[in-house]
């Protein structure tokens, strides 16, 4: 059980590791190294080089330069899986769980016996599993289906199969992010227990809380670029999150601006009172005036998203009530909310928000088919008229109104969505990561459009993390684990914002709101 | 005559008591229509003194036995998450083929080419298929073709080398060979009984037992997993089509031999019956779930509701509508005993 551990080399020591795709950095010069049972925090915002890291560490990927070594020992060759799992475990984020299959089967599976001709023994499989789950202290019952099992259970199971093959170190991709707060307490405690039997960690997460709740060595990314590792203890949250984002100024002015608008005197086109969603947020009050960007921000597991697609009548809240202008809107139903007067910008444009191969014409008034000509025709000329004046209006780039909307790039295919959501003239405006994935110059002339829905009299809510959709808004809402916790006024900074949507609500915010359960 | 169920039917002391019920349901819908066949032989009886004979049992369990071959494959195939529309032409075009190989290119209303003795035509049968098998595999895998649209293209493919190579006519004159699988009969029951029951058996406790049996579950369940295990995915697929091709055009040897002759439809419009009995068989058209022993449960409910009534005097006209009825209905048995949706 315990692990004496003499001295020994850290676990896995990487150094100098760098990685290029195409014209893309992913990793430059970046090191880390954890030792044996300890638990290391690895930090940072998108596209720092997290990822990147990680496939590297399993073996996924080479690395282009740099060393890695492992308990003292050069890294396995490539291709030699069993090799590398008995160095390095990892739990991803999606889960590699065969749902249909028993619990005892997914820990062993493509091991059930020792040999290809020879039979299962379920009963020794069984055993084995029961070994296997008692030696990590996991109460699942191995006869059971893994479809059936809680998204915790699963994850202890996925944890312990890792664990089977041998190592020492494990890595775990945002464990805590399908999991509600007792989940993740519960989970902590694994953790912990695991560590007193010796087994090292490296934990990436975007909640700085449980970094300090669990961890003693926080390694931070930025850019690619590895930017310190410190110990938990000497590292406040003040300095992590600068290190996170960095401290050099914005990029270029943006063509909107924000500041001296008299907004907050406009009459309340958005109320959302009490609206509460099982398991996922819970008694949510907001309000947008006419004239009035909205953020809505939070990270991955706050329930800001959700929030997003319940005003659209994409989900059935449990309690609670919208009203938009004045008139209450039956909520869970798509017609209703864009009856009401509510556009919306889905989160993934690929997924909910285009159908990729008709034209730009037919995408952008997929909403109002039923303006577009006598008896439910859809008249061409009526469809093309509209479509033109949306192209002038939002400025999209394409070819002409029949091209087909895959043909053209991502800001500009952002941009029919947004035609779209606009194309009913709706009171309110609900997006949600409305940037996602569009060229920087695209983002501004994106957030430009949605500032001018504010101002010529309409109210918008920017459902989003990323921060430069949030500085369009005129206040911005934090949600975090399924509640609003704090809300900033226009001039923010990104340290205050950044710390507030990773659980720090005591830092430095403006207004003492809902205390987080966390 | 149901390895796979084995497992299922383990103690579960250790379950949480919320989950109990759900869970027994989940484990008995492999044998959701073991009570429908109870009641089809109930009501059989009841019907007709004839139906409980050794000569009407057996008669319809001869007639389920190449049906049930392709069941067999198509189940194998779909619990590996594919499928394969091509199988109810490989059931004809692989004997025509080896047939035309083998007969002599003179003296006979069909003439082959000879080119190989008479013994060969079983194997030759069995290369045909295996070689379908193959191809298919090349294309959905390695050319990355939708698997749907390939088996179809096959299946009318093959179904129209058939009519070319047979110059659109019955083939009589088979090889003793063939006439010897569909005609004998080992202890007073046909061969092609005994030699299907073995495959099942076979193949269900492969399924049930060898880690290449449960690689196809983990394949259909989730691919990428199965992958990240260390399972070779495309080469295990592959294999099963071959297999799943040379497993009906070993039917399609059962078939000439039993009746005699390669009619050139042999097999047409089989495939729908294949998947109506594997899916209320309880075999996923998602891949990743189902046993053997359901899927033939379900070939067995289609044959004896035929059985049944023409034994009852219901006139042959309506059996096609009877075969629809009971495809629906059994679909609405399962998906209720079973208590999943069926997408």
């Amino acid at each position: 059980m315990a692990d004496p551990s003499p001295v020994r080399g850290p676990v896995v020591e990487a150094d100098g590791i760098s990685k290029r795709f195409g014209a893309t950095v992913a990793l430059s010069d970046a090191r880390i190294s954890v030792a044996p049972g300890e638990s290391h925090a690895l930090v940072g915002r998108n596209g720092a080089g997290k990822s990147t890291l990680v496939s590297i560490l399993t073996g996924l990927q080479q690395p282009d330069t740099g060393t890695l070594r492992f308990e003292g020992e050069p890294a396995p060759s490539p291709g030699d899986t069993d090799a590398w799992r008995s160095k390095v475990a990892c739990v991803y984020q999606r889960s590699t769980i065969i749902p249909g299959l028993t619990v005892a089967e997914n820990l062993f599976l493509d091991r059930q016996s020792s040999g290809a001709l020879r039979p299962i023994s379920w009963k020794r499989l069984r055993h084995r599993a029961s070994d296997l789950l008692a030696e990590y202290g996991v109460d699942v019952d191995p006869t059971a289906r893994a479809e059936d099992l809680t998204v915790e259970q699963r994850q202890f199971v996925e944890i312990a199969r890792a664990l089977s093959f041998g190592a020492r170190f494990i890595i775990l991709d945002e464990p805590t992010a399908k999991l509600d707060a007792r989940g993740i307490e519960r989970l902590f405690d694994k953790l912990r227990a695991l560590q007193r039997q010796g087994v090292a960690f490296l934990f990436i997460s975007h909640h700085l809380q449980e970094v300090y709740e669990l961890c003693s060595t926080v390694t931070v990314y930025r850019d690619a670029r590895h930017i310190v590792t410190a110990p938990v203890a000497e590292l406040d949250q003040q300095a992590l999150v600068e290190a996170m984002t960095g401290e050099s100024g914005r990029g270029t002015e943006p063509a909107w601006s924000v500041a001296g608008r008299a907004a907050a005197d406009g009459t309340s086109l958005l109320d959302v009172s009490g609206l509460s969603l099982t398991g996922v947020y819970d008694d949510v009050t907001l309000t947008a005036r006419a004239g009035e960007v909205v953020g809505l921000a939070g990270a991955a597991a706050s329930g800001n998203v959700q929030l997003g697609e319940t005003l659209a009548g994409l989900r059935r809240p449990r309690s609670g009530t919208v009203t938009v202008a004045g008139r209450p809107v039956r909520t869970g139903r798509v017609p209703d909310a864009l009856a009401a007067g509510i556009g919306f910008v889905p989160e993934d444009r690929h997924i909910q928000g285009l159908v990729p191969e008709r034209s730009v014409a037919e995408n952008a008034t997929l909403t109002v088919t039923d303006q577009l000509g006598p008896f439910g025709m859809v008249l061409p000329s009526r469809t093309r008229a509209f479509a033109e004046r949306m192209i002038a209006d939002l400025d999209i780039k394409t070819p002409g109104a029949s091209a087909s909307v895959s043909d053209l790039s991502g800001g500009n295919q952002q941009k029919v969505v947004i035609a779209r959501a606009l194309a009913t003239e709706p009171h309110v405006l609900v997006a949600v990561r409305p940037t996602n994935g569009v060229d920087v110059k695209s983002k501004e002339s994106l957030l430009g459009t949605v500032r001018e829905v504010a101002d010529s009299g309409r109210s918008a809510l920017i459902v989003s993390d990323e921060l430069d959709d949030l500085r369009v808004c005129d206040r911005v809402l934090v949600m975090f684990h399924g509640r609003v916790v704090t809300e900033f006024p226009h001039g923010w900074s990104d340290e205050q914002l950044v710390a507030a949507m990773e659980g720090m609500t005591g830092l430095n915010h403006t207004k003492e709101s809902d205390v987080s359960h966390h | 005559m149901s390895p796979t169920t084995e497992l299922r039917a383990v103690p579960t002391a250790a379950v949480p008591a919320p989950a109990e019920r759900r869970f027994t349901l989940a484990r008995y819908r492999d044998l959701s229509l073991v009570p429908v066949l109870l009641v089809l032989c109930v009501i059989g009886f009841a019907v007709s003194p004839a139906f409980l004979t050794s000569d009407n049992l057996l008669g319809v369990a001869q007639q389920a036995t190449e049906l049930s071959l392709l069941v067999l494959a198509q189940s194998l195939i779909l619990i590996s998450g594919r499928m394969d529309l091509s199988l109810e032409s490989t059931i004809g075009v692989a004997p025509v083929i080896a047939v035309w190989l083998v007969l002599p290119d003179h003296g006979a209303r069909f003439n082959g080419l000879g080119l190989f003795p008479d013994w060969a035509a079983i194997p030759l049968c069995l290369l045909v298929g295996a070689a379908i098998g193959a191809v298919n595999g090349f294309l959905i895998l390695k050319l990355r073709l939708n698997g749907f649209i390939v088996t179809l293209g096959a299946l009318t493919l093959l179904r129209g080398l058939q009519v070319a190579v047979s110059e659109g006519q019955s083939i009589v004159n088979v090889p003793g060979s063939f006439t010897y699988l569909g005609r004998a009969s080992w202890l007073g029951v046909p061969a092609a009984i005994w030699i299907c029951a073995l495959l099942f058996l076979v193949t269900g406790s492969a399924l049930a037992w060898l880690r290449h049996g449960r690689a196809l579950y983990a394949i259909g369940g989730n691919s990428e997993a199965a992958r990240a295990a260390g399972i070779r995915v495309d080469r295990v697929v592959w294999t099963v089509l071959i297999l799943g091709s040379l497993i009906a055009a070993f039917a399609g040897i059962l078939y000439t031999g039993h009746y005699g002759s390669i009619s050139a439809d042999q097999g047409n419009g089989w495939i729908f019956q294949v998947f109506a009995a594997t899916v209320i068989g309880g075999v996923s058209l998602n891949g990743g779930r189902g046993t053997l022993f359901g899927a033939l449960t379900g070939v067995l409910t289609l044959q004896l509701v035929v059985n049944v009534m023409t034994l009852a005097g219901v006139p042959p006209l309506w059996n096609q509508f009877l075969n629809g009825a009971i495809i629906i209905v059994a679909l609405i048995i399962s998906r209720f005993v079973s208590g999943e949706k069926q997408e």
